[in-house]
């Protein structure tokens, strides 16, 4: 597997520093926590993304993110990699945020592909599920 | 202690310094460069002494006739001629082969091959221990069957089948029996004057020789009958073409003779490191052997961390070289057929590693990678939603999971 210079350090850097890279979990039933969990582990690969939400004017925004991730190196560096994308951002620019961003981002090889678009649902099913709280 | 360290022994082995030497001497115009089949001077007379002299290096580590050891490119081809050799020239007897689903693809693939010519064959589960047993063997048995091809130790996971007993079947019924026995040259004693196997295939490069060279046992008394697979000169008795290669050969010829040498030793330290290796691991949570504990070869540890992914331990581990059951270190992204095959469930295979021990590993690296391996697994569960889950008591197979 030749994975390129980006996963290997995205990877490296969550693994020694988890804190600073936002591992981690808050209590899904928080009010301001939306919780996305996809993959299984018989496939090799189960992602948790939890986003932490606020209101500001008539947006939600998000104003930190925690995950966790079982499965392959570039699993990990993909939901990381997502994790640093979605900062700040409103539920709506999250929305809009694509597989291919990730792939772009880390230059995943083609047979990797699948954890980019794992990580996509999660956030999906993130919003989906601070949406169904408000 | 250099970096990175090797545990991938039962992938290939570096070749051992005295086979270097020896191989050096059969290249250059200077050395023994001659075609072993050139019988009209004395270049040819020479390498033909060379290569008879490794053939009976081979011949005594598993004490069989040197006539009865035909030269092959490795393990793979030798698999192929046996299996597919031996098939085609006895389908007048029959058309059905039994064998099990953890051998090597060199095998399986063989077999795939013949059912294609309309052979029938029938694939052991074996237990849970990776073992095939002689009873799995004689259940599977029909007035049909020409050919048992059987491994001698499992490349993944290093469990031993008892081939003197299911030889005693097959020969008391007649019927053909091959043993893949790539992984167990210097690593079991195999005495074939004993054993009641027709064909066994070998390979160099992991017995410390050469990548490119093998042999094929084939019995004399009674005799095995094999159709040849690659033509052109009549080379090995017609059961396999091709100017020798002197140095591969001589190569294999010598790792065999130092593989007999050293065996008992070499075996004896291997198997202590292992020991060690495994008491350093087996007290953390969650933490399987994969495998029969006792029938099973010295170097081989396969080794399941429920909740870490295969592969990002290997990335973790990144001064460590080892094998993961993992699909994605796989081509084909499932996880081993092997550790499936054995019943482990796919999330204990994805979560498999093989740490393969062997002739120049040593106690030092030994503690260092113990340390290594805890500190990343520790890690990674720190990373691991299913971890949390085990943590805080949740049956992950009550879970409905979304796979997109």
């Amino acid at each position: 597997m030749a994975y390129s210079k980006k996963v290997i350090d995205k990877f490296e850097k969550t693994l020694q520093e988890p804190e600073k890279h936002h591992v981690g979990r808050w209590d899904p039933s928080e009010s301001d926590i939306g919780t996305g969990m996809v993959g299984a582990p018989a496939c090799g690969d189960v992602m948790r993304l939890q986003i932490k939400c606020e209101r500001r004017n008539n947006s939600h925004v998000i104003s930190d993110v925690k995950f966790k991730t079982y499965g392959c190196g570039s699993a990990i560096a993909s939901s990381s990699e997502l994790v640093d994308m979605l900062k700040g951002k409103t539920l709506e620019e999250a929305k809009e945020i694509k597989n291919q961003d990730i792939v772009d981002a880390l230059e995943l090889p083609a047979i990797k592909i699948h954890c980019s678009v794992l990580a996509e649902d999660s956030i999906h099913q993130a919003i989906k599920d601070y949406e169904s709280k408000i | 202690m250099q970096l990175p360290i090797y545990f991938d022994y039962a992938s290939t082995t570096p070749v051992d310094p005295r086979v270097v030497t020896k191989m050096q001497e059969c290249l250059s115009i200077d050395g023994n460069f001659g075609n072993p089949a050139s019988r009209s001077h004395a270049f040819g007379w020479k390498a033909e002494e060379a290569t008879e002299e490794a053939r009976l290096n081979v011949a005594r580590l598993v004490n069989c006739d040197p006539r009865e050891i035909v030269w092959t490119s490795g393990a793979t081809e030798s698999d192929n001629l046996a299996i597919k050799g031996s098939a085609r020239f006895n389908k007048g007897k029959g058309n059905h082969i039994i064998t099990s689903k953890v051998e090597h693809k060199a095998v399986l693939d063989s077999c795939r091959q013949l059912e294609r010519e309309g052979f029938v064959i029938s694939y052991l589960d074996p237990g849970s221990n990776g073992i095939v047993t002689p009873a799995m063997v004689s259940s599977e048995i029909t007035d049909q069957t020409i050919l048992v091809s059987l491994m001698h130790i499992n490349n993944e996971i290093g469990v031993i089948n008892d081939i003197e007993s299911i030889g005693k079947i097959t020969r008391e019924k007649g019927i053909i029996f091959h043993v893949d026995a790539a992984q167990s040259t210097g690593k079991l004693p195999i005495d074939l004057s004993q054993l009641d196997v027709d064909l066994m295939s070998f390979s160099a490069h992991k017995t410390y020789g050469p990548k490119g060279i093998g042999a094929l046992y084939a019995r004399r008394k009674p005799r095995v009958r094999l159709e040849a697979q690659i033509h052109g000169g009549g080379h090995e008795r017609g059961m396999r073409s091709g100017t020798l290669a002197t140095h591969q050969i001589v190569g294999m010829g010598e790792a065999f003779r130092i593989a007999k040498e050293d065996m008992i030793q070499d075996n004896k330290r291997i198997k202590s490191l292992r020991d060690k290796f495994w008491d350093g691991l087996n007290d953390m949570e969650e933490v399987y052997l994969n495998g029969d504990r006792e029938h099973r070869a010295a170097g081989f540890l396969n080794v399941s961390f429920n909740y870490v992914e295969g592969e990002s331990l290997i990335m973790a581990l990144k001064d460590i070289a080892v094998s993961s059951g993992s699909a994605c270190t796989s081509a084909s992204l499932e996880p081993s057929y092997v550790l499936r095959a054995i019943g482990l469930k796919d999330e204990l295979a994805h979560s498999s590693i093989r740490f393969a021990i062997g002739r120049f590993t040593t106690d030092e690296e030994v503690e260092y990678t113990i340390g290594l391996v805890r500190d990343a697994v520790g890690k990674l569960r720190e990373l691991s939603p299913l971890w949390d889950m085990y943590k805080d008591g949740v049956d992950l197979d009550t879970i409905e999971w979304s796979t997109s």
